[in-house]
């Protein structure tokens, strides 16, 4: 096959309109798969998480997991959906090495959640919505390691190793209805969208959502139609997408790579893709002879889902305060404009914030110090702000300690530093290191005399209205005081007694 | 014969109980009775005689300590059909494909069993994968009919209920998922019940269609088939579609209906079920109990199900739908037989497949894909489950009217080996009368009404959901009466298994 020629990005929205649709797949944290009592612990000894049940030994039966049913009514909900009354899983039959059963239970045409909408919000502010068209529960399949052989995959490996760790933990799937009219933002939307469904799956505590480890999977639809025609194209599916950033490169490269096929006057192949990582394109999953018949039938072994109207109702009161509700509370209380708040949120501090808030300190100060301090202690460790050893409310202890003048900002500074060394509490470290502000008048005025009288010079400048001088003396205090002094204060003694 | 295995299975516990009797002294006395006559009635697949003895010792051990008995079947021995997982013996569903595997978990069933302190002998003969009605079909050799050698013993539990007729064990567990407990039954003499579905657990029985499979007990008696439905029956937490309500109470049931008395007993007649398509000596059997349960004082009232002659097609789309799907896991990827082609792991399924599955599951493998596949589906299975509504709807109709239905068990009794076996069509037509249950997801019993031709006829008795009670009762009293008439059970006129 020609190497495909790629359209400029511009060119491809000046002359076609993309249509979107997008397929997350969502790994619930429940503590036990879909249908037996094994754990769903990630990284653990392969085929160590594993019974009768998930790996389909004969005469094994499934149990649904009431926990993932419960998840999946709270998704549906917290995305607008209707929730059906009633509603059976379906065998999806193909024959798999890492499926043990060689069906996957699955819902198909009657899903928990169907008919809702996600508010989604882009770099300027602006909001797009974002149809959802069902949420279905269905059970993941086991991990394959080819092993020997170019490509990995499972033709022309050596050998095969499977793992059944993974096999039967509870996933949902969110299919959104097509995305018309998002023109050159189709990329951001597409991305926007994904970081929308994440941070509401996070907000409701449902899954881990980590991408890296496969915890939230995306599948992007992507099709091109003449501009203006308002037909929809043929359409190709991009798997393989594991990064928030290769959402948007997958769709920007299915754009530039379909509008030179159809330029060139081809046409799409409705077909999978497979998006490589290194190089940002997509190529042609393995062509299958015939179209893949999954003669889904009703599971006989389990009996249907019918969340009662007060069982749902409940599940809506466990409900969190949802992302954008959050959002439109905390730039309201704090004072914060939607940049600010970007920031926030892409420090990963928020969350952080919110609780260093609530344990008595001031927004702004709140906001400066895992902004700035912390982040960049963060970054020095190379680990996530989060995982930095000190809690919101030992931050909001040192903010009221600088608060009442017990601490100036460069001790509070070290008394941070005493916490993240594992020093104990903001407290401990100032007992155990003396950090405390010389606010003893007499030793600060004895202090500045001292100065005075080592450096005359200066004291000259001072008197004849070179008052930036002074500088020279507040440093000398501060050296003699060990930097305990208010240096607000030293330079006001300096002025009086120079 | 030692006398011992003559006995009813509530004899031996009693026996046992006292300590008139060993447990381990009649479990002995199965084992040389499986050992003397199995070679040639071939209803085992595995004896388990170390095992069996082990058990019937602890059995003895807990008695002799003047522990309470464990049940009241404790240290009765019994034959489990080869469908449910042992993790002491080998499970192979008469497949081959299962060769020599042995499970890492006990069904439900076994465990229940084990409890009860029931002595597992060993595992028995059966159609591949429970399909099948005459033992043919499994992939270890057929089992005989001890009324007649030259017969089949009915299918797909033929192992199970041999093993009843020809005295190597006084209790067995089958499964029904179109008759394979109730014709079997018919076939050798026996009593055979197909539970309500959901009644006994499925966990551990590997699914022939997962829809119409049901576990039930076997035996020689209604007694002990009731004795032994409490044991394993009632609700399961690891099988979802296990009804969670206590078990009906069927062996007061057989007791009060052994009495003899059916006044107010209303039972239907099945206007369909019967006559042409039915052998003579069958019919004439039938007709014999219609009068019998009437001199009981039963009313007897017709009734009709117009859409149990759909109940044939409706099955053979449902079940080989289940069965396609069902046993795509054998695949040789985990378990099981692997024959190695040398090339990927597709050619490696495929020729797996090929080589361990035999021609019946074969055909229903491939049936049931078809019925499945993208453009069939309306027209096959969802017509089928159409119809399976409709039937349900007859009987709750005939319900309405009367307290249990009855009907022949079977449209003919045993048949030669291999007389059919290359004939499905003609196969299926045992399973006419008991198809219909199965679709329903109610209860049936066959209980034996004399012979025809010198070889055995079963009269099916059957009930709603739960409805088990009524069914044994009109069992237990029509054995009752039958057995006082001729003298004695009929299965003591089974004549003696020679090689």
């Amino acid at each position: 096959m020609s190497a495909p020629t790629l359209v400029d990005f511009d060119e491809v929205v000046e002359r076609f309109d993309p249509t979107l649709g997008l397929e997350v797949h969502v790994e619930l944290n429940t503590n036990t798969k879909m249908f037996c009592g094994c754990p769903t612990e990630f990284g653990a000894e392969p085929n160590t998480q594993v019974c009768p049940v998930c790996l389909g030994l004969p005469g094994a039966l499934p149990v649904v997991n009431r926990t993932a049913v419960e998840s999946a009514i709270r998704i549906g909900l917290a995305l607008n959906c209707s929730i059906a009354p009633w509603g059976r899983f379906a065998r999806k039959n193909y024959f798999y090495p890492d499926m043990p059963k060689n069906f996957q239970t699955s819902q198909y045409d009657e899903p928990i959640a169907v008919d809702g909408w996600l508010d989604v919000e882009l770099e300027d502010g602006s909001t797009v919505r974002v149809e959802i068209e069902r949420a279905h529960m269905e059970e993941d399949t086991g991990k394959s390691l080819h092993v020997g052989g170019a490509t990995g995959r499972i033709h022309g490996a050596e050998y095969s190793l499977l793992d059944y760790n993974r096999a039967g933990v509870p996933l949902i799937e969110i299919v959104t209805k097509t995305i018309p009219g998002t023109g050159a933002r189709a990329p951001e939307v597409a991305r926007a969208y994904v970081t929308a469904l994440r941070d509401l799956l996070r907000a409701l505590g449902v899954s881990d959502v980590r991408m890296e480890q496969g915890s939230l999977r995306c599948d992007v639809n992507l099709s091109l139609a003449p501009k203006g025609s308002g037909e929809l194209g043929t359409r190709t599916e991009t798997k393989n997408v594991n990064s928030l950033r290769s959402v948007e490169r997958a769709v920007r490269h299915e754009m530039s790579r379909q509008a030179g096929v159809l330029l060139d006057g081809g046409a799409i192949v409705q077909e999978t893709r497979h998006f490589e990582e290194q190089g940002g394109t997509t190529r042609a999953g393995r062509r299958k002879e015939t179209s893949e018949d999954y003669r889904y039938f009703p599971e006989p072994d389990l009996t249907p889902i019918a969340p009662s109207a007060a069982w749902v109702e409940e599940l809506r009161a466990t409900l969190p305060e949802l992302p954008w509700e959050r959002r439109r509370r905390i730039t309201g209380e704090w004072g914060l404009s939607p940049e600010e708040l970007r920031d926030l949120v892409n420090a990963g501090a928020l969350d952080l914030v919110e609780a260093t808030v609530a344990a008595g300190a001031p927004a702004g100060e709140a906001r400066s110090w895992w902004v700035a301090y912390l982040s960049q202690q963060a970054n020095t460790r190379g680990v996530e702000l989060a995982a930095l050893p000190i809690t919101p409310e030992q931050v909001a202890r040192v903010i009221a300690l600088v608060g009442s003048g017990e601490l100036n900002n460069k001790l509070a500074r070290q008394v941070v530093d005493g916490v993240l060394a594992g020093e104990g509490s903001p407290d401990d470290v100032v007992a155990a290191r003396g950090l405390v502000v010389v606010s003893d008048e007499g030793a600060l005025v004895a202090a500045v005399d001292e100065a005075l009288a080592a450096q005359p010079d200066v004291v000259e400048k001072i008197r004849g209205g070179k008052v930036q001088a002074a500088g020279a003396i507040v440093g000398a205090v501060m050296k003699a005081t060990g930097g305990k002094a208010d240096a607000k204060r030293v330079r006001e003694l300096i002025l009086e007694r120079a | 014969m030692d006398e011992l295995t003559r006995l009813t299975a509530a004899e031996l516990a009693e026996r046992i109980r006292t300590r008139e009797v060993s447990a381990v002294e009649v479990t002995r006395a199965h084992l040389d009775r499986i050992a003397a006559v199995d070679d040639t009635v071939h209803a085992f697949l595995h004896v388990a005689g170390e095992s069996a003895l082990e058990s019937a010792s602890l059995v003895d051990a807990s008695l002799d300590a003047g522990t309470a008995p464990a049940s009241p079947l404790a240290g009765v021995p019994l034959a489990l059909k080869d469908v449910f997982t042992t993790t002491d013996m080998p499970t192979t569903a008469g497949s081959r494909i299962l060769e020599g595997w042995r499970p890492p978990y006990d069904a439900t069933v076994t465990s229940r069993l084990r409890a009860a302190g029931i002595t597992i002998l060993g595992k028995t003969n059966m159609d591949e994968f429970a399909m099948g009605s005459s033992t043919e079909y499994s992939a270890y050799g057929p089992t005989r009919n001890p009324w007649d050698t030259a017969r089949v013993p009915g299918g797909s539990g033929g192992g199970s209920a041999a093993s009843l007729a020809a005295f190597e064990a006084p209790l067995a567990i089958g499964t029904d998922t179109g008759g394979s407990i109730r014709q079997p039954a018919a076939f050798t003499g026996t009593v055979g019940v197909k539970p309500t579905y959901g009644g006994v657990s499925r966990y551990g029985l590997i699914a022939c269609a997962s829809s119409l499979d049901q576990a039930g007990p076997c035996a020689r008696t209604v007694l002990d088939a009731a004795l032994l439905h409490e044991v394993i029956g009632g609700y399961d937490p690891m099988d979802s579609t296990s009804i969670d309500a206590p078990v009906p109470s069927v062996v007061e049931a057989a007791r009060s209906g052994a009495t003899g008395d059916l006044t107010g007993v209303r039972v239907g007649v099945v206007r369909e079920m019967g006559g042409e398509g039915y052998q003579p000596g069958v019919q004439a059997s039938y007709e014999a109990a219609l009068r019998r349960l009437e001199k009981l004082g039963a009313e007897l009232v017709e009734v009709s199900c117009p859409h149990f002659q759909y109940g044939m097609a409706a099955y053979y789309l449902i079940l080989p739908s289940e069965v396609s799907s069902n046993l795509a896991r054998f695949d040789a990827m985990r378990y099981g037989l692997r024959v190695d082609s040398g090339a990927g792991a597709e050619e490696v399924m495929a020729a797996t497949r090929e080589a361990g599955f035999g021609p019946e599951v074969k055909r229903r493998i491939i049936l049931g894909t078809y019925a499945l596949s993208a453009g069939y589906y309306d027209a096959y299975y969802g017509q089928a489950q159409k119809v399976r509504t409709l039937i349900a709807r007859d009987f709750a109709a005939a319900y309405a009217k009367a307290d249990v239905l009855v009907s022949p068990t079977t449209p003919t009794t045993a048949f030669p080996i291999g007389e059919k076996v290359d004939d499905p069509l003609a196969m299926y037509l045992n399973d006419l009368a008991t198809i219909p249950t199965n679709l329903a997801g109610t209860a049936g019993i066959s209980v034996p009404t004399g012979l025809a031709d010198g070889l055995p006829v079963g009269l099916q008795v059957m009930a709603p959901a739960l409805g088990e009670a009524a069914m044994y009762r009109v069992a237990a009293a029509y054995e009752a009466a039958r057995d006082a008439e001729d003298g004695g059970p009929l299965i003591h006129r089974v004549p003696e298994v020679t090689a």
